[in-house]
């Protein structure tokens, strides 16, 4: 089975230098592109290859990259941004690549730098990344001694500077237009859309934001094309996904698998299955803002369109276990509490609304929650739906508590009706 | 007043930005590597280096909760209470941390050795749970680990 994006990682060995990521076929991908392909053209295979955005909205790579203006007149500088900033509660995809081949991540940036005809790129990393924040600055490094970064490169007559920007905390950080705002050294608040990124972003520029797995697609896609992208994967999105799963499963880990793996496969097959003396509820498939999917689901494949059809949302594809033995209001409480602390305070239903949310089912986990309750979730659920916030953090706090209601709804009313948690000693 | 080794530091990092206060939070960082925290002396002298007023920069140093506005011990131990490591213990991980050293989060020891803080999500859910102490990650805790990596750390 191909594994593009790790088949070069040893865990335990450390990542490859680039002597030996050379070794292995890197950079090739990079040489060829800025030997015959036009950036229009790279443009265009990425958009054939199917590649979906992986940081969790799956946006068309391709097409976003469209939507950067062209031509003399274009505004300049543009950017790239690398969007690092993996904080979705179980999400641990990115930190693989990030650490165990960084290379690959340089490569990918400026292979799409030259398709956007960028001239700067930011990798944004969450301060915590300390390790891959050592293993990438050392990559860049040994990048620009070879000369795949900086000015004219491979004697191509493109230039890019690449540089690592350590941020400081907060998940909003993650929302590409707050992410804007923190590089340029102000809170980090989502801006209002239109105007988007792409047309004005960074300091008004015409500004690309890449996850991590989404950019280290890109070389594959331009060494090897469009058709090969797409036949790696089992259903439309193309490629391969990194997929994960944490819980109460005999082998949490993370593993390469074709686009369209099914919820069976990843976690009977990879993880192992449930830990003894535990049994499956429900899963949450791609990270905290995405719907829970009861323990009957499994045949779902977890590509976009499947687990939309499903109710709810690939994500980032690392899934979390709800076992038997672990309270289900308790772990939405846990989640709640989460959003309402990172909310950015800019808009109020967002700022107010989930703590309420995290007070009432906190009343309800202690035994002091009402049958009104219920209802009260369920509107609120409701209120904070898309639409009615700036941003996209409150309906993504919402999706497992809206899907939690339905699914737990017995487990719900039970703590109560019997004023107490029926899962606490 | 910035040292110049500070002075350096920062400089090299506002290089990166086409505006100044684009490389403010990185100069906070640097303040904060070399003093343990950032004061509001310090905070008033990087105001002046990166011409911003001093609120201007300090509504950017309170909104990053990485950033310290108070003193914190020699060391910071972030202790990951997202999802995946709540399911697989982070109650016991904390109580036991809490006892063992006296303290709630959000406080500091009375020796200044440790601080203890709640992190989101530290991306290591595979080895759950987990905490940071000065940028060193350790997951697949338990009690008795807790205490031997808390050795680690005078």
């Amino acid at each position: 089975m191909d594994r593009p994006l790790t088949e070069n990682i040893r865990p335990g060995e450390g990542p490859p230098g680039i002597a030996e990521y050379e070794r292995a076929g890197g950079y090739r991908a990079l040489r060829k592109v800025l030997g015959d392909a036009d950036p229009q053209g790279l443009i265009r295979t990425v958009t054939d290859s199917h590649l979906r955005g992986r940081g969790g909205a799956g946006f068309p790579t391709g097409r976003k990259w469209s939507f950067v203006p062209r031509g003399e007149q274009a505004a300049h500088p543009v950017y790239l941004i690398i969007n690092a900033d993996e904080m979705e509660p179980g999400t641990f995809k990115d930190r693989l690549l990030l650490e165990e081949n960084p290379h690959l991540l340089i490569e990918g940036i400026v292979i799409g730098g030259y398709a956007l005809q960028a001239d700067i790129a930011y990798i944004f990393l969450r301060q915590e990344y300390t390790l891959a924040g050592e293993r990438c600055s050392r990559a860049v490094a040994e990048a620009y001694d070879r000369g795949y970064l900086g000015r004219n490169i491979l004697g191509s007559g493109f230039s890019l500077e690449l540089y690592l920007h350590s941020s400081a905390g907060r998940y909003i950080c993650g929302e590409e237009t707050a992410l804007l705002n923190a590089l340029e050294g102000r809170r980090a608040i989502p801006r209002a859309k239109p105007p988007f990124p792409p047309v004005t972003g960074l300091w008004g520029k015409p500004t690309i934001v890449n996850n991590v797995e989404t950019i280290c697609n890109v070389p594959q896609i331009a060494e090897h094309g469009a058709d090969r992208f797409r036949a790696l994967s089992r259903s439309v999105d193309g490629g391969t996904k990194l997929y994960g799963v944490s819980g109460r499963v005999k082998k949490p880990g993370l593993w390469e698998l074709p686009m369209g793996a099914s919820i069976r496969e990843i976690l009977e097959e990879h993880a192992g299955g449930m830990r003894d003396g535990f049994t499956l509820r429900a899963i949450i498939p791609g990270g905290a803002s995405t719907e829970f999917l009861p323990a009957d689901r499994l045949d779902v494949k977890m590509d976009f369109d499947s687990v939309k059809a499903a109710g709810s949302r690939l994500g980032t594809g690392t899934m979390i276990v709800l076992d038997d033995r672990t309270c289900p209001v308790g772990m939405i409480l846990n989640l709640m509490r989460f959003f309402a602390r990172e909310s950015c305070g800019w808009c109020t239903p967002c700022r107010e609304g989930l703590p309420w949310l995290a007070r009432t089912l906190e009343a309800i986990e202690n035994g002091e929650g009402r049958p009104e309750d219920m209802e009260i979730l369920r509107r609120h659920a409701g209120l904070l739906a898309p639409g009615h916030t700036f941003c996209a953090l409150a309906p993504g706090a919402v999706e497992p508590l809206q899907s939690g209601l339905t699914i737990f709804e017995e487990d719900f009313i039970r703590h109560i009706r019997e004023k107490r948690c029926p899962w606490r000693k | 007043m910035l040292t110049q080794q500070e002075v350096t530091e920062i400089n090299s990092e506002l290089a990166h930005y086409e505006q100044k206060r684009g490389g403010c939070i990185e100069a906070l960082k640097t303040v904060q590597r070399h003093r343990g925290w950032v004061s509001d002396e310090s905070l008033a002298d990087l105001a002046d280096f990166l011409e911003m007023t001093t609120d201007e920069l300090d509504s950017v140093a309170t909104f990053y909760n990485l950033i310290f506005r108070k003193p914190v011990g020699r060391h910071v131990i972030l202790v990951c209470d997202s999802v995946s490591c709540w399911a697989m213990g982070f109650g016991e991980v904390l109580g036991h941390l809490e006892e063992r050293l006296g303290i709630k989060l959000g406080q500091t020891t009375a020796d200044g050795r440790f601080t203890l803080l709640p992190n989101v999500c530290l991306g290591a859910c595979d080895r759950a749970p987990a905490l940071m102490i000065d940028g060193d990650l350790h997951g697949d805790l338990d009690e008795q680990k807790v205490d031997k990596i808390l050795a680690g750390y005078e």
